[in-house]
């Protein structure tokens, strides 16, 4: 049983990762129907920021959580207004074909930078707390809080202000949202911020995690996190979130019954049975295709 | 005037054209390598040319052709490679190697490259039939999970079962090193033949109707699950030969070979020499073959060139750099006859073009 909770509470705290990761592909993907394979490695600069803010500059680890959040969305505005923009009316093929080069341009430059090895580092935040026989480190109880506010506060802002709901139109009809003076550019790109805001945030709690950085430690997380999206619908924010849970608690299941091995074979599994079975996830609406 | 119509090659001459260029070529080849011209070791990149060509023409059969962008690629060809690989151990071929009898080597080179070929075609269908429900990205990323799952499978699937077949992530070695430099060639033409032929025919037109609109091309008959089945599981075939030439290359197979980078380095031959042209995945699976053994000392900074290849190409010139142009010795021999001997139809040259085409 005290198993059983411990690998709940481990699910619980990958899945709030993959969840906020999930957010920033649904919202790109609600908006500008791209499946951003950069996203991922997005979330390996904001790591690699905070790492060398915390080791090489020993700054304040709460400043330099700032410093990768920050990074992480000027990154994400940057890929946008510079490979995305030029590409807004070609066809989805290029667009998504550049992003796979922006992927792995991020990827492979990481490695010229830093080294193709995985930089470790202390735990960010030491300790557990035991509740009778289950063992929680506090590290996981502050994920699952940090990614909950985060998600509050994003749904918050898609619902509650000016900005959310011009989000909300564009992605409901980029033309007609245009038609009425909302302006497609800044609208995208504030998008953009805060997917890779999220996608930030994401990298600190992946940093408090494992403690590591690796070039390719987004690309396995990036894909990840965007079957925890289509499980979930895509372009849904609830969706995303428990999508990412799932893939989570699924993942910590796998690893509990000695096959962990094996998970990554599953997740991808779980994401072809979803798309044969019910393409628009589980929150989604089904889209129809017209001429 | 009676004007005089323009001279035209016809079909069975073409043939001889491309067979004599293409054997012409061989030989130009083999002269090369026996003379001491080509090194070993220049031999040995021009195998991988070979099998690097073969994948990016497979792969622009799927994406080219039929428009659709799969991210499982090297999937195709570790199945391909890993069927190759385990049969040519366990026939007699490694000692038939040593002895050189190669006449008596031929039918199970023969018997793998089908077996690799028929394997990566199961596949293909199993992968291709639910992934093409799908389209666009969500293709692109069925495809790829079920890439990655093939590689998990081959990775993990001997201790799982208690076989020995795939040696798991140690490898699977001393595969007999069946493949020559005139295996390849043959591979490599034959490859391009069938799919030159395939596009020519009914079949390729339905394929290009469906990549042009999907929608449109089944409202006028075309049977589109049929067609795009059809196509990419041609596209995991060769994928599949490709395979096991390159297991016969190197003789021992890992399964970390075939990540998904390997599905994007096929990517970026086939987007850089321009989707839908097969001189172009030729030129570009060469160039980009050599280009890395000439630039040893910079090669760390080939995938950050290859990527930002192709994030520029996209932004720059989507179509590639060969957009869909294709290479015709016969096209160019007619255009050198027609502006010799029809010196007055050289006016209407571009209605001529339009003719062409």
């Amino acid at each position: 049983m005290s198993l059983f909770v411990s690998q709940l509470f481990n699910g619980l705290q990958t899945g709030s990762v993959y969840a906020l990761v999930a957010l920033g592909y649904s919202m790109v993907y609600g908006i500008i129907l791209l499946l951003n394979f950069a996203h991922g490695d997005i979330i390996m600069v904001g790591a690699y920021t905070a790492f060398y803010a915390m080791t090489a500059f020993h700054l304040h680890p709460i400043l330099s959580v700032v410093l990768a959040v920050v990074t992480s969305t000027l990154l994400g505005v940057v890929i946008e207004k510079v490979a995305y923009t030029p590409l807004r009316s070609a066809p989805r093929l290029s667009l998504l074909i550049t992003a796979i080069g922006i992927s792995f341009l991020l990827e492979n430059g990481a490695q010229l930078l830093f080294g193709a090895d995985t930089k470790s580092m202390d735990t960010l935040v030491p300790g557990n707390v035991s509740f009778g026989s289950v063992t929680i480190s506090y590290t996981a109880i502050l994920t699952i809080i940090v990614a909950v506010i985060a998600m509050v506060a994003l749904t918050l802002l898609v619902q509650k202000t000016k900005l959310g709901k011009a989000m909300r139109a564009v992605s409901e009809d980029m033309g007609a949202a245009q038609l009425m003076g909302i302006s497609l550019n800044k609208t995208i790109s504030f998008t953009f911020a805060v997917g890779s805001a999220l996608a930030g945030i994401g990298s600190v709690l992946y940093l408090c995690a494992y403690s590591q950085a690796s070039p390719t430690m987004g690309s396995m997380l990036g894909l990840k996190a965007f079957v925890a999206a289509v499980l979930g619908g895509i372009g849904s924010i609830p969706g995303a979130m428990i999508g990412g849970f799932a893939i989570g608690l699924l993942e910590a299941l796998v690893a509990a019954v000695g096959l962990s091995v094996w998970k990554d074979a599953v997740v991808f599994a779980i994401l072809i049975v979803v798309l044969l079975v019910k393409p628009s996830g589980i929150m989604g609406h089904p889209v129809t295709e017209k001429v | 005037m009676k004007t005089r119509s323009k001279i035209r090659i016809p079909m069975p001459a073409r043939y001889v054209i491309n067979l004599a260029l293409v054997v012409g070529f061989y030989f130009l080849l083999t002269g090369l390598i026996s003379s001491g011209i080509i090194t070993n070791y220049w031999t040995g990149i021009l195998i991988t040319v070979g099998i690097n060509i073969i994948l990016a023409v497979s792969l622009n059969i799927a994406t080219g052709y039929l428009g659709q962008l799969p991210l499982g690629h090297a999937g195709f060809m570790a199945v391909g490679a890993y069927a190759g690989g385990i049969f040519m151990k366990a026939t007699p071929a490694a000692a038939l190697l040593k002895e050189g009898n190669t006449a008596a080597l031929i039918p199970y080179i023969l018997a793998a490259i089908v077996i690799s070929a028929v394997v990566a075609g199961i596949f293909g269908v199993i992968i291709g039939i639910p992934a093409l429900r799908l389209r666009g990205d969500y293709l692109a990323i069925i495809t790829l999970g079920f890439g990655e799952i093939i590689r998990v499978v081959l990775t993990n699937i001997d201790s799982v079962l208690g076989f020995d077949f795939t040696y798991g992530a140690a490898g699977l070695k001393r595969i007999p090193k069946f493949a020559s430099v005139t295996l390849v060639f043959i591979c490599v033409v034959l490859a391009c033949f069938f799919i030159h032929t395939m596009m020519k025919s009914k079949h390729g037109r339905a394929i290009l109707s469906i990549r042009d609109n999907e929608i449109a091309s089944e409202s006028v008959g075309v049977n589109t699950t049929y067609y795009k089945t059809m196509a990419f599981v041609f596209s995991a075939m060769l994928a599949g030969i490709a395979g096991c030439l390159y297991a016969g290359y190197l003789g021992s197979l890992y399964p970390s070979t075939f990540k998904f980078m390997k599905s994007i380095e096929i990517l970026v031959i086939v987007v850089l020499g321009g989707m839908g042209s097969m001189l172009g995945s030729i030129v570009s699976a060469t160039v980009l073959t050599v280009l890395p053994e000439l630039l040893r000392s910079v090669a760390d900074y080939r995938m950050v060139a290859y990527s930002l290849a192709l994030v520029v190409m996209m932004i720059f010139r989507p179509k590639g750099l060969f957009g869909s142009y294709d290479f015709s010795m016969s096209r160019v021999l007619e255009k050198a006859l027609n502006f010799v001997f029809r010196p007055e139809l050289r006016k209407g040259k571009e209605e001529a073009d339009n003719e062409q085409n």
